[in-house]
This record gives structure tokens, C-alpha cells and sequence, in this order.
């Protein structure tokens, strides 16, 4: 099976300081990837590579098993990598359904210059309930704006946000770094069935009970390197938090 | 309602962060039985509240006209407000720009000294022998210039602020109105434009039907176009509105324009009124018309207020100007009541993001 999503020899410098050094990474359709390790161990910069914040200074990427280039964060998404950072980049004043389809409007006609055509208000808001719907994600009113909603509601808008446009990978950030344990159990299933839908998932986290439970590898950074994979189980967190540190020689 | 009150008051957060956490304290200690029947009272109190703060600016406005009405017999006649309407004809067009400014966290200081520009500009392509469509198409044109400097130098210029340009314009926008025309205003304009600042159908002034139509194409562009909606998103969250990809520069010097035609707009019925290009006209307009945006309830955080309110605030500052008129109360206790209307309202939206804040916190327990 040709994985989803594959770096190869991944490096990136900023000024002298080495950030990633020959990283390689894979992840399948419908498998959920964790990246683990210490602040400053190059999680971020790896992340922010393949959705095209940053560029690599060498190294490969490929989607499917074909090299691409990601230049910007645009390029990223057209290729089907779509990201979820800790701001969470929602519009607090606007409604869930204007949130799903910020910059990617469903509007018409079509003979009309993008800004002037009219936004296809109904069928937006049908099918945003309609998608939450199918991923299981219940919000108190629709028609109200994110800004009213808790945190874990925002999380999880955002995380299904991604979920849509993405065709093939998504990125999290931290997604249960800000949440109550109750709200964190709603993301945390939402991203279970993301896979379940085929999805390719990254998560970067510092919740280690929260990776043993939905990541099905666990891939540990130190210092810019790849150090460790494991299987993420109640047996082997003791191994990753060895690795994570780096006292496991 | 005594443990209702204490379930809130825990959940009171000082940062969104804290919410979940105290909504799941909240749910832990009282998910069943009457404790639960208390927060859903008070969650739909709470909405019942909120509803009320939005519509906030249109009561206030509605109490204000029945008051006026019941102190002053003169104040409900045709005639008077026919004299409303057209003193407010002004304000609200430059209102509404100044709106589409607001809702991108912007502020357009420079638009009376823009209305002037624009006057004097259009009294002398009259001189020049230009009849009243080139003399309207000369002052639109003038204003959405000033519009597009005010916008072109704040993005590409990376101000930190538009504050900053729009004060320069309004002095150099009034500079130049006074040098073009000497310092004097400049007698003259065509039919079309007289028309346009003096006539009316009826007791209906035909300024009030350009508010008209200029406010329901704002709200169409704001509510229904793709453009409306990245207006919104630039404002609500300008560096979202980048990663997903809409194009914020151009939206941003967009409603500089915009804001600058309204202010043309505005300038053809002040000529139009005084039949003359006027170097002084619009002076401090771009307070009132600040004042409008605001006392309608829309946010200079961005991303919040609509057309219709704004225009309430545009005719609320109107109504207590013609009110205390027709009362005789002291002229220069005016400015008094408009500042103190102006805290008002601004304090009812803090009272509202307050509340949301609980209605959240609320939200989330019972989820």
C-alpha cells in the first residue's frame, strides 16, 4: 500500500542552528501518527514544512507515492494537507457553517468575479450540518457564532473544518493542549473517526494518555532527529517517555 | 435558584482556556435534578438577555422617538420629519462607509475633510462647464481617490494603523478643499445635484431615498456577496482570513474606497443643499459618523455590525439633535448627550461580551 503521506531526509536550518535533520516519516490512509518530543525538538518545524509555512532546505515529500512541492500554505491544501494550529484560526464572529467555508465560499454565478457573486447561504449551512452530523459532532445552534461556543466545541468545528477540505492529510496541533477532560474525549473521538473515514492523521501532543488511546504509531523527535518509533500501549509509554527525555542512551 | 447562582458564579472564566474546566466542574456537581432545571432557566434567561442588548440600539431609538412624540407635538408631523431625515441624510450615508471600515477593526478619519474635497472639486468642474451627471461622476471619482490613497498607503505602506493615514488625509484633504477654492465657498451647482440636497417628494426629501437605496445595496454586498463575507472574516480574525486564503490586502483598500465614494455620496447632497462647493462642509463629520457606527452597536474589534443598525445610530444622533431643538434646550448641551449615548452604548457592548461569556460557560455545562 502506497502511504499517504512520506518525507524522506527532511533538513531544515534556521541560521546555524540545525532544526531537522534527515527526518523520514510516514504515515497510511486511515492511520493516526503521533509526533512526539520535548519543546524544541523539531516537531513544529516538521509540521509547519509539510503545510508549507516553512520550506525544506532538502529532503522529499510525497503524497500517494508522488514527490511534490509545497511552497505555501495554499499549495499545501491543494495537494490535500490541511492543518490545525493551536489559534485554531476561527472567526469567532461568524457562524459554524461561515467558518467552514471561509476563502472557499460556495457561491454563484459563476460568470460574476469571485467577490461579487452570492453566497449560496442554504446550501453552506445544509451541508456543514449534514458533515457534523456524520462525524458525530452535536452543537447547542448552528446559527450562532463560534465565539459563543466553548472550548471544546471550537476545537472540534475546527478539527471538522480541516476534516472536509482535506483530502488526504490532516495536521493537528495540540488538540487537546487547552480542554477539560470531557471536551478533550469529544475531539479525541472525532479524530478516531476521521480515521475510520480514511483519513491520514497527525497529532502532535504532549498528552501522552491521549496518545496511547487514538495513535496507532508514535514516531519521537529529539534535537532536530528522528530517535524512536513505538507502538503506542500502556507498556511501551515508559520506553517513549525514555526516548522523549533521551536517557534510553 | 440560590445553587444556580453559585454554579454560575464558579463558572464565571477570565479566559476562554478556563471554560472547559469549569464546565466540566460544573456538569460533575449537578448534571441531574433541580440544580440542572436552575442553569436552564438561566440559560434561557441569559439568551432572552442578550437578545434584548442586540436589539439594543432599535429600542433605545424607538423609546427615544416615543418620548420626543409625547414632549413635543410638533415632533411626529410630516414636516419635521421630513427636516430629520434630510439633517440625517449625511451622517448615515457616511455612517454606512465608515461601517464597512469599522467591521476590518479600521477606523476613516479623514471623510468630512473628503466631503469638502469632493465639493469644491465638483463646484469646479460646474465652472468648467461640466453638467450635472460629469459634475456627480467628478465628486464619486474624488472621494473614492481619497479612499484609495487612505487604503493603498495603509497596506502596502504596512501602517500599523490606519488611524495614522486617515489623519493625514483629513488635513490634506481640508488643505487642499480651502487652497482649490480660496478659502471661500464656491456658488453654483447643477440641477441634477440641487435636486439631490433640496427637493423632496412630498414631505419625503430625496436624500432619504439615496440613504435608502445605499443602505439596502450595503447590506446586500455585507450579507449576501462572497465580498460581504470576507469583510467579516478580515475583521473577525484578519490572520484566519489570510491562512484560508482570502485575499485581505485588497479587501481592506476595498471598503477605504467604498468609504471614500459614501463620502462623494455625501458631498453631493451637502452641494447639493448649500448650492455651492463649500471648503468648510463636513467639518467633524467623521466624529458623527463614528459615533453612528458605534451607537449601533457595531465593535471596533471588527467583525461585528450591520447596515441597518448603523443607520438607527445615524438617526438617533438626529432625533436628539431635532428633539432638543424643538424642546429649546440649551444648543450646547447637545454634543453632552450625544458623548454621553456614545458611552452608553459602548458599555452595552461590554456588558454584552460579559454575558456571553457566562452564556458560553452555561452552554457548555449543559452540552
Amino acid at each position: 500500500m502506497t502511504a499517504a503521506l512520506t518525507v524522506r531526509g527532511a533538513t531544515k536550518r534556521f541560521g546555524p542552528v540545525l532544526a531537522l535533520d534527515e527526518v523520514d516519516l510516514e504515515v497510511q490512509h486511515g492511520e493516526v501518527l503521533a509526533v512526539l518530543g520535548d519543546n524544541g525538538a523539531g516537531k513544529s518545524t516538521l509540521i509547519k514544512c509539510i503545510s508549507g509555512v516553512h520550506r525544506l532546505d532538502a529532503g522529499e515529500i510525497e503524497i500517494d507515492g508522488l514527490p511534490v512541492h509545497i511552497t505555501s500554505p495554499a499549495a499545501a491544501r491543494a495537494h490535500g494537507i490541511e492543518t490545525v494550529y493551536q489559534d485554531l484560526a476561527l472567526f469567532d464572529n461568524l457562524e459554524p457553517a461561515a467558518n467552514f467555508y471561509a476563502g472557499r465560499e460556495d457561491a454563484g454565478p459563476r460568470w460574476l468575479p469571485r467577490p461579487l457573486r452570492v453566497l449560496r447561504r442554504r446550501s453552506m449551512a445544509d451541508a456543514t450540518v449534514e458533515l457534523l452530523e456524520r462525524l458525530q459532532v452535536s452543537l447547542p445552534d448552528h446559527a450562532a457564532t463560534v465565539g459563543l461556543m466553548s472550548g471544546g466545541q471550537r476545537q472540534v468545528i475546527a478539527v471538522a473544518r480541516a476534516a472536509v477540505f482535506a483530502s488526504k492529510v490532516v495536521i493537528l496541533d495540540e488538540p487537546t493542549a487547552a480542554l477539560g477532560v470531557r471536551e478533550s474525549r469529544r475531539v479525541l473521538d472525532l479524530i478516531l473517526r476521521l480515521r475510520a473515514e480514511g483519513h491520514a492523521v497527525i497529532v502532535i501532543s504532549h498528552a501522552m494518555d491521549h496518545v496511547t488511546e487514538v495513535a496507532d504509531r508514535a514516531v519521537v523527535m529529539r534535537r532536530g532527529r528522528k530517535v524512536g518509533e513505538e507502538i503506542p500501549s500502556p507498556d511501551s509509554q515508559e520506553r517513549i517517555v525514555a526516548l522523549i527525555v533521551g536517557t534510553s542512551g | 435558584m440560590r445553587n444556580v447562582a453559585s454554579a454560575g458564579g464558579e463558572a464565571v472564566p477570565e479566559t476562554a482556556e478556563v471554560t472547559p474546566v469549569a464546565a466540566d466542574e460544573a456538569a460533575a456537581t449537578g448534571p441531574a435534578g433541580a440544580e440542572h432545571d436552575g442553569l436552564v432557566r438561566h440559560y434561557l434567561l441569559l439568551r432572552v438577555v442578550l437578545g434584548v442588548i442586540r436589539l439594543g440600539p432599535v429600542l433605545i431609538l424607538a423609546g427615544l422617538i416615543i418620548g420626543m412624540a409625547l414632549a413635543s407635538p410638533v415632533f411626529l408631523t410630516t414636516g419635521n420629519i421630513g427636516n430629520v431625515l434630510s439633517q440625517t441624510a449625511v451622517i448615515a450615508v457616511l455612517a454606512v462607509g465608515q461601517l464597512l471600515v469599522v467591521l476590518t477593526r479600521g477606523i476613516d478619519l479623514s471623510v468630512g475633510s473628503t466631503l469638502a474635497l469632493a465639493s469644491v472639486v465638483g463646484a469646479i468642474a460646474f465652472e468648467h462647464g461640466q453638467q450635472g451627471p460629469g459634475v456627480i461622476v467628478v465628486m464619486l471619482a474624488t472621494g473614492a481617490a481619497v479612499g484609495f490613497v487612505n487604503g493603498a498607503v495603509y497596506v502596502w505602506g504596512r501602517l500599523p494603523h490606519p488611524f495614522i493615514i486617515t489623519l493625514a488625509s483629513l488635513s490634506i484633504a481640508r488643505g487642499l478643499a480651502l487652497r482649490l477654492s480660496g478659502g471661500q465657498p464656491k456658488r453654483g451647482m447643477p440641477t441634477a445635484v440641487r435636486s439631490i440636497g433640496k427637493d423632496s417628494i412630498g414631505w419625503l426629501p430625496h436624500s432619504a431615498f439615496l440613504v435608502a437605496a445605499i443602505a439596502v445595496l450595503g447590506a446586500v454586498v455585507l450579507s449576501r456577496l462572497v465580498w460581504g463575507r470576507w469583510i467579516y472574516a478580515t475583521g473577525g480574525n484578519p490572520e484566519a482570513a489570510r491562512r484560508t486564503g482570502i485575499p485581505v490586502r485588497p479587501v481592506l483598500v476595498s471598503v477605504y474606497v467604498l468609504c471614500g465614494l459614501l463620502a462623494g455620496v455625501a458631498a453631493i447632497i451637502t452641494s447639493g443643499r448649500l448650492n455651492a462647493g463649500s471648503p468648510t462642509a463636513g467639518s467633524l463629520a467623521e466624529l458623527d459618523s463614528i459615533a453612528a457606527v458605534i451607537i449601533g452597536g457595531a465593535s471596533f474589534l471588527g467583525g461585528r455590525g450591520n447596515v441597518a443598525n448603523a443607520l438607527v445610530g445615524a438617526v438617533m444622533i438626529g432625533v436628539i439633535r431635532n428633539g432638543m431643538n424643538l424642546l429649546n434646550v440649551d444648543a450646547f448641551l447637545q454634543p453632552i448627550v450625544i458623548g454621553v449615548v456614545i458611552v452608553l452604548a459602548v458599555e452595552a457592548d461590554v456588558l454584552r461580551g460579559w454575558l456571553e461569556n457566562r452564556f458560553r460557560v452555561l452552554q457548555a455545562a449543559l452540552a
